[in-house]
């Protein structure tokens, strides 16, 4: 029984953000965290784990090598396994090619009745949420996205999945892919044991190699080159300058209004 | 179908929005999407059609035409109410593989999320989430890039006849904004973000003539692989700032009469539609529960339009709403911090400036 968490490093956007002259984000200048819903994707695969010891539960990400470390942690979160997925032919992937990426590897790594998938809803840097649902559906597994409880009974999952109104209960059977959202838990620590033991844990790197052969990945739609869509222009939006001086005058505030209903701002 | 195929992109016409309803409600933001996609499609000189899906829906069909839609296919089974995955997927790629739309719009919202990625992959193309702007014509775009961005735009080589699909949205964050093409592949899909798109004023004679037209829907219970238990409707006790379009914050400038500064912000909120937030020093005060505080220790907003009260605009507070799109300050003392980076600042008592600014608003709406 396995259950394989997608992780992601991703740059911490709530700090500062070094933009380069051509408009483009410079990782290099930034701090990188793990993906926060994806800590809570692999916070409920350890929670299932514990409640079912013959489980293991894997971590994958796929990334440039210096994710490598993320994945350290991670073990020493509690994973029993870690996989890189890691190749020049990788780099520059949007999403529908970073899930096909990834189902090869999952697909490698070997999908059974009693497995799940665990994904975070979305990451920070894209806010694309689309990886996951992509991911099941190249595995052709059921998804329930937005899980904000799961519960196990009689190899079933019962899983509450969120609404902007309310919430759904779904029954969904194994093997299933779910997305999670930060009202699902609260992520463990690493323990003091973890972190001297993660390296006594199997760690594997996937590359081009390992992967090109897996009948889920299409070698022509992935990579910066193949993926579907590409960026066409991206820019900062312009920084703001001091505003418009508004009189705090019947005249001054009506002609404020006025203008904002023109502009249809509000 | 045999005779789809995802890279012939000359075999795909006409723009397609995918219209969300739940409980035979149909979701504002199909009305704005339509709205939009009337727009896109006549820069294309193509037709524009709703997709409609649910189990008894067609009576909400013609109503899609009032806001832009040519025609509006419907796909009617007991197996689409409610909303599962599978069941919609499976109707809406075959809707596409027949009609061969070269662009389809959902709303994303957290079905729309749920559902376009699922079918991007489904259709072997591309998909951008959550766009914030959508233009075919490059003129446009790039009157829309002089508008909003540093780029100059009189450097550089445009090709001028393109009619590819220019997505835009906003990535890390907000920190950056990207404009997406997806050149190999039809359709061109997007998932766009609710409320932002304008939506057109309704008009009875378009919905009229609308063409409504049933779709064959093949779908079986053993396409269905999760089961929905329930579906619980709740309304929501706590204020979502996160998801607000319109904030009015209150800050200290609220302390000479609390009770009525309250209500004032209240009032603005109900005329901009929005919900009432709070600097810290006004949940520190007990005045709003903490769930309202904006700001580092508080919640990080968005929204469209962020209304500061009496907020002086400590570096706390405005790091969790300068990215807020339209900025609007009401503070007595002409230095303060919360001005710079606003749109509109107003040096004034928030007592007297607000309910000005509300009864405006009420003449004009």
């Amino acid at each position: 029984m396995k259950y394989i968490v997608c992780v992601k490093q991703v740059p911490n956007t709530s700090g500062k953000v070094a933009v380069k002259e051509d408009g483009t984000m410079d990782r290099s200048k930034m701090a990188t965290i793990i993906n926060p819903d994806d800590l809570n994707a692999v916070e409920a695969a350890l929670a299932l784990r514990d409640r079912n010891p013959d489980a293991k539960v894997i971590v994958v990400s796929m990334g440039p090598p210096p994710a490598m470390g993320m994945l350290h942690e991670l073990l020493a979160m509690g994973a029993d396994e870690a996989v890189l997925v890691s190749g020049r032919e990788f780099g520059g992937s949007d999403t529908f090619a970073t899930s096909q990426i990834l189902a090869g590897a999952i697909s490698h790594i070997g999908l059974e009745k009693d497995d799940i998938v665990f994904c975070g809803r979305q990451a920070i840097d894209g806010d694309t949420a689309q990886v996951g649902p992509q991911i099941a559906e190249k595995l052709e597994l059921p998804q329930v996205s937005y899980a904000a409880d799961i519960q196990q009974e009689d190899g079933k999952l019962i899983v509450k999945r969120m609404l902007e109104d309310g919430y759904m209960t779904i029954e969904v059977e194994t093997p299933c892919l779910l997305t999670c959202i930060k009202e699902l838990n609260k992520p463990r620590y690493m323990s003091v044991r973890g972190v001297l033991e993660f390296d006594k844990k199997p760690i594997s790197v996937f590359d081009f190699e390992t992967l090109k052969d897996e009948p889920l990945i299409e070698l022509d739609t992935i990579g910066l080159k193949g993926s579907p869509t590409n960026v066409y222009k991206s820019f900062s939006p312009p920084v703001k300058g001091e505003g418009v001086r508004v009189e705090a005058t019947t005249d001054g505030i009506r002609g404020m209004v006025a203008e904002l209903c023109d502009k249809h701002i509000v | 179908m045999s005779n789809y195929d995802c890279k012939n992109l000359e075999a795909f016409h006409g723009v397609m929005v995918f219209c969300e309803q739940r409980d035979g409600v149909v979701n504002p933001t199909s009305f704005e999407l339509l709205s939009e996609g009337r727009k896109l499609a006549d820069d294309l000189g193509e037709e524009l059609c709703g997709l409609l899906l649910g189990g008894d829906v067609q009576s909400l069909a013609k109503q899609l035409g009032g806001y832009g839609a040519d025609k509006v296919y419907v796909c009617e089974s007991p197996l689409l109410d409610p909303y599962t995955t599978d069941a919609y997927t499976k109707v809406l790629c075959d809707a596409v593989q027949e009609l061969k739309p070269s662009i389809v719009l959902i709303g994303a919202t957290n079905i729309g999320r749920d559902l376009g990625p699922r079918c991007a992959a489904r259709l072997h193309t591309g998909l951008t989430a959550d766009v914030t702007h959508l233009d075919i014509d490059t003129a446009k775009y790039i009157e829309f890039l002089n508008e909003t961005s540093t780029i100059d735009t009189s450097k550089g080589k445009w090709d001028m006849e393109d009619k590819g699909l220019k997505m835009t949205r906003p990535a890390f964050g907000g920190h950056l904004m990207a404009t997406i093409i997806c050149p190999r592949f039809r359709p061109q899909m997007s998932t766009v973000r609710p409320g932002v798109m304008q939506c057109a004023e309704f008009d009875e004679a378009k919905a009229d003539a609308c063409e409504v037209v049933p779709l064959t829907v093949s779908l079986t219970e053993a396409d269905i692989h999760t089961k929905v238990v329930d579906v619980v409707r709740e309304m929501k006790e706590t204020v979502d700032l996160l998801g607000a379009e319109v904030i009015v914050s209150v800050g200290y400038g609220i302390s000479k009469n609390v009770e009525k500064g309250l209500a004032l912000a209240q009032e603005l909120a109900d005329a901009l539609g929005g919900v009432v937030g709070a600097s810290r020093a006004v949940t520190d005060a007990g005045w709003l529960p903490s769930d309202r505080q904006v700001g580092q220790t508080g919640k990080t907003v968005r929204p469209r339009v962020y209304v500061a009260l009496g907020i002086s605009g400590a570096i706390q507070h405005k790091a969790g709403m300068s990215d807020s799109e339209y900025i609007i300050a009401v503070n007595t003392n002409s230095d303060a911090p919360i001005f710079e980076g606003a749109d509109y600042a107003i040096v004034g008592d928030l007592f007297d400036v607000v309910p000005t600014m509300v009864a405006a608003l009420k003449e004009k709406k």
